[in-house]
């Protein structure tokens, strides 16, 4: 599968966007995401950005005050994923224009249509930033 | 105008919600909106419905249940407009759980949209089918698939490679229909396309090995393509990453070359050039260079690569693990992990490097790190590598000691040189992090100690040491507890001193002391206190003079709020108080304990805790602790040993532990050849010697005891029908192969209950359920070599002269039931018990042998399109099952 969810959340843990490329029940979400956000947010900024959690890895990156963490399945390329969340917010930038919070709460559906583009099923579809944004200009162009 | 409707907008909604102080306000502001969307849901309002969605999704996130909003996405996705059908579908991804009937009604929908004229809409189809499809959509919707697969834009193909992916794994048998078409996606030039198809090619090799071969045949001249230009190409800005053009199509390719390499000489040679190429062309200043030539190492170990090749791949793995930053030196130990069981003694020229990765600061690193020493270890370097491990488990962080302590035992156990070493080693454990030691490693420690004669003063003076420096280690107290009330005259009077040992000056009180001190100290949870009782019971033995002391000590417990102590103060009380005549042989060391059932027990099976647990009960719970048969006790230990031996081993074994049995119980038996039949009878007539059944001491003997008896009679009696009660004269009838029973048959007549489970006996069928109405059989069968399973054939006969419809039968079985009903052969029950109907049950009882079967049955039909409901308890069903 390789990746099995990208969770953004803010300093204080509060979830900001999510998605999951696996079905997980309500319940299951909010303690995962309970679990893993103590986990990775109370780690110090030189250690390592992979943690082990139950059968997977969450690979995370902080921007400011943002966090991005990607559950992936384990014989995923770590590095690979750093990669891929700074292209997600690069993406991110080109559109909101230097993103921040507030600018994903706000348009959240906009930041899923770009996630949509980039991860289908957890597989990355496709890396070109011009690729992924044409449908959402197109979208913001006509209405 | 409905009042909901206008409703806020979704910026207010989110503001309000931000504005939350707790989480109660923001409870409130949700519940509220949540109100307002289905009032406009039921109301079918239309103008707000692509708002409601986006709240709602938000509400989703935030982690609050939002199923209502299912059916919405449904209706804006079947609108025409573009952004209400966009975030519909986005809505069905996110807000969908696994409810059929929903997915059945998007179904439809999905199937317009893939054909629509619009490529965005297609592609927008394309991914909620990649997100969320079903076995049963992806056998629908294939064909449109692989259709799409052949369109001429590029967005639709990677976007229908993507859905191919989550369509083969859904149904693997279609992946035949994809092989040509993911062939032909690496002839691609968009890099969308190229990495979507590299991952269906990918998907395939797993899928099945027909795919695997046909795209070895067809592929590996086009991955190897794809590598080349990738890594070749100028400066693609679209695609470049810190210098690098598209590292995840690197990353991709490689792990599709990975598996057509896998296990084939001549795919992996074509390789040789291009890995090598990427391996010392590639970058290693970035983090993305190093992304490609980790992917690159791993692709190296896993395809039958040159040594030369491997070489460069360990080397560079060797420049990662020296790296500063943390994250090279994790994928670094990640990967050696993995190249460990390709070359181990490269792996071990990193030895060192990888244990200061052990102390690393960061957990990840060390967790690693640890797993990887862990495969290092061998016998000729455990010594040295069990040193530093211990060494560093003294300042080591809390929570890490637990992963440490466990590694280091296990290592220990495995390659310890000699007992000596090894009592030492545990012991340097247990006094540094006693607290974390698992119950079957000090269990270990002591069947061990019991076992090394020489070296028990040793050990027990040792214990004595350790246990005035670290008297709040758990399981060291209780090792050294067990061991002074075994081994207290070789604390005292200095026996087999070993060379080199540093004499020591004990007196007994100093010994009952220690013991005391055990039993009072604030950490002592209740294990240590029994064992320290019963300690001091040894010792008042070996130590005659302490005995009014101990018995002081005693009576002070008797006092105890716990159960378990009280009980054991009181009857240890009544030993020194009433029985001097017999304490001393109550009291003797306990008998050796057998190492190799042990090990075997331990190494063994899915029961290993069980059986670690039943050691750790013999060790506290070996001596007397029930007065009304006291001395029948004292042989209890070594009998559940017995029966423990005849467990593992089937029936040899179990006839000897019969004899052994028959001994005891002064039965002159002439000897007997795996006779299951006589030693289940046997433990049996021990159960009821011993009165089984009450203390959970006893409970404890109960256990192993139901298992020989599962075990031995799995030879030679194949008929034996499970009888309520047996007599002598109808087994002897029943089963002549069983040799001569019945000198001990007449011992077991009047024994009502005993219970026989073979392993593959017939059940006579029962009547579970009979009304006038109705009529309800079981029929059992039971497989070779599953005695917990047992199959039931449900036959219903209609007696009443209605014809009944909608029949349906339900069953409920308690919690250590696992139950699988298939569906009945038909749901119409005609009149007058002309036909029936039949329905098979499976059922697995987890506790087989220790609980009956029970089951509670309802059963539904209609009469004349009236409901009628019977219900009824089965609680006749043949024993063994």
């Amino acid at each position: 599968m390789g990746i099995r969810f990208v969770l953004l959340v803010n300093k204080q843990g509060q979830t900001r966007l999510a998605q999951y490329y696996e079905y997980l029940t309500l319940d299951e979400r909010r303690a995962l995401e309970g679990e893993i956000v103590r986990k990775c947010l109370a780690r110090t900024e030189h250690q390592c950005s992979f943690v082990e959690h139950r059968n997977y890895k969450v690979v995370y990156r902080r921007y400011a005050s943002l966090f991005f963490l990607v559950g992936v399945d384990n014989d995923e390329n770590e590095l690979a994923i750093l990669e891929f969340i700074h292209l997600l917010v690069e993406t991110m930038d080109r559109h909101f224009g230097n993103v921040c919070e507030l600018d994903i709460m706000f348009h959240l559906e906009k930041a899923h249509f770009m996630l949509e583009e980039m991860v289908m099923n957890g597989c990355i579809v496709e890396t070109n930033k011009q690729n992924i944004l044409t449908p959402i200009q197109l979208m913001d162009k006509t209405s | 105008m409905n009042p909901f409707s206008s409703g806020t907008r979704l910026r207010d909604m989110i503001r309000a919600i931000r504005a939350c102080k707790t989480a109660a306000e923001e409870r409130a502001v949700v519940r509220k909106e949540c109100a307002a969307i289905r009032a406009a849901i039921s109301e079918n309002d239309q103008d707000y419905r692509h708002r409601n969605l986006a709240k709602l999704m938000f509400i989703h996130m935030l982690g609050y249940p939002t199923h209502f909003g299912q059916m919405e996405c449904l209706k804006l996705i079947a609108s025409a407009d573009f952004p209400e059908k966009r975030i519909g579908y986005l809505g069905l991804m996110l807000l969908l759980d696994e409810r059929q009937e929903v997915l059945m009604l998007v179904t439809n929908s999905l199937k317009q949209d893939l054909n629509h004229s619009n490529q965005f809409i297609v592609g927008l189809a394309l991914c909620a089918l990649g997100n969320i499809c079903s076995a049963e959509m992806a056998r629908d919707l294939a064909p449109e698939v692989e259709r799409l697969l052949q369109s001429r834009d590029p967005n639709i193909k990677k976007k229908a490679a993507l859905c191919s992916i989550r369509i083969i794994r859904k149904v693997p048998d279609l992946a035949e229909n994809f092989m040509g078409p993911a062939a032909g996606l690496l002839k691609e030039k968009h890099h969308g396309v190229l990495i979507a198809g590299v991952q269906l090619c990918t998907d395939l090799c797993k899928a099945s090995t027909e795919a695997l071969q046909y795209l070895r045949k067809n592929c590996t001249d086009g991955s190897i393509r794809i590598l080349r230009d990738v890594s070749n190409s100028p400066y693609a800005p679209e695609y470049d990453i810190s210098g690098i053009t598209d590292p995840f199509l690197h990353i991709r390719v490689l792990k599709l070359m990975r598996m057509l390499g896998q296990g084939d000489a001549d795919a992996s040679e074509y390789m040789n050039d291009i890995l090598a190429q990427v391996a010392t062309k590639t970058e290693s200043n970035k983090n993305a260079g190093n992304a490609i030539l980790y992917e690159c190492v791993e692709t190296i170990m896993g395809i039958e690569a040159t040594s030369g090749l491997r070489v460069l791949a360990i080397n560079i793995l060797g420049r990662f693990l020296s790296n500063r930053d943390n994250n090279i030196r994790y994928v670094a130990l990640n990967m050696l992990m993995k190249a460990f069981t390709v070359d181990p003694q490269a792996v071990q020229r990193h030895r060192s490097t990888i244990l200061e990765c052990v102390k690393d600061s960061d957990a990840s690193i060390r967790k690693r790190a640890l797993e990887l020493v862990y495969l290092l270890v061998n016998e000729t370097n455990v010594q040295p590598l069990t040193k530093e491990l211990i060494d560093y488990l003294e300042v080591s962080e809390q929570e890490f000691k637990e992963d440490l302590t466990a590694k280091i035992c296990s290592i220990i156990e495995k390659y310890s040189p000699d007992k000596l070493w090894y009592i030492d080693q545990m012991l340097k454990v247990l006094s540094e992090a006693g607290n974390y030691v698992k119950d079957d490693v000090w269990h270990a420690l002591i069947v061990v100690v019991s076992n090394a004669s020489d070296l028990q003063g040793y050990t027990v003076r040792s214990l004595y040491r350790a246990l005035q420096s670290s008297p709040e280690q758990e399981s060291l107290v209780r090792v050294a507890v067990w061991c002074i009330g075994e081994y207290g005259e070789m604390l005292v009077n200095n026996v087999g001193v070993l060379d080199g040992e540093e004499p020591i000056t004990v007196t007994e009180s100093d010994a009952v002391d220690v013991v005391e001190a055990a039993l009072r100290h604030h950490s002592s949870d209740i294990t240590t206190r029994a064992m320290s009782l019963i300690s001091l019971l040894k010792l008042s033995s070996r130590f005659p003079p302490t005995t009014e002391r101990i018995r002081e000590i005693i009576t002070h417990e008797k006092g105890s709020l716990l159960l378990e102590l009280q009980q054991r103060s009181i009857e240890f009380h009544a030993i020194i108080q009433k029985h001097q005549n017999i304490k001393s042989s109550l009291l003797e060391r306990m008998p050796v304990l057998d190492e190799s059932t042990y090990v075997r027990k331990k190494v063994g099976s899915s029961d290993a805790t069980f059986s670690a647990d039943k050691t750790g009960q013999r060790v506290s719970a070996g001596t007397p602790v029930n007065i009304p048969n006291g001395v029948a006790k004292q042989q209890a230990a070594p009998l559940v040993d017995l029966l423990d031996l005849s467990s593992d081993d089937v029936p040899v074994a179990s006839s000897s532990a019969t004899d052994f049995l028959n001994d005891l119980l002064g039965v002159d038996l002439p000897s007997q050849s795996s006779s299951g039949v006589v030693s289940t009878g046997t433990t049996d007539l021990l159960m009821d010697l011993l009165s089984i059944g009450t203390s959970p001491v006893q409970n404890d003997l109960l256990a192993p005891d139901n298992h020989t008896s599962s075990v031995a009679t799995s030879g030679k009696i194949p008929s034996v029908s499970s009888p309520p009660s047996v007599k002598g004269v109808a087994l002897e009838t029943k089963s002549p192969q069983a040799p001569g029973p019945s000198p001990v048959l007449d011992l077991l007549d009047g024994l009502s209950d005993m219970s026989f489970s073979d392993e593959n006996p017939t059940f006579p069928s029962i009547t579970a359920f009979q009304s006038n109405s109705l009529k309800i059989t079981f029929t059992f069968t039971k497989q070779p070599g599953k005695p917990q399973v047992t199959q039931i054939k449900a036959s219903f006969t209609n007696m009443s002269s209605n014809t009944y419809t909608d029949f349906l039968f339900q069953a409920a079985v308690p919690k250590f039931v696992q139950l699988h009903l298939d569906p009945a052969s038909s749901n119409i029950l005609s009149a007058s018990g002309n036909g029936s109907i039949t329905q098979t049950l499976s059922v697995t009882n987890t506790q087989h042998g220790q609980k009956a079967l029970a089951m509670r049955i309802r059963i539904a039909y209609k009469v004349n399109n009236q409901d009628m409901l019977e219900q009824g308890q089965v609680n006749n069903f043949p024993q063994g099952l």
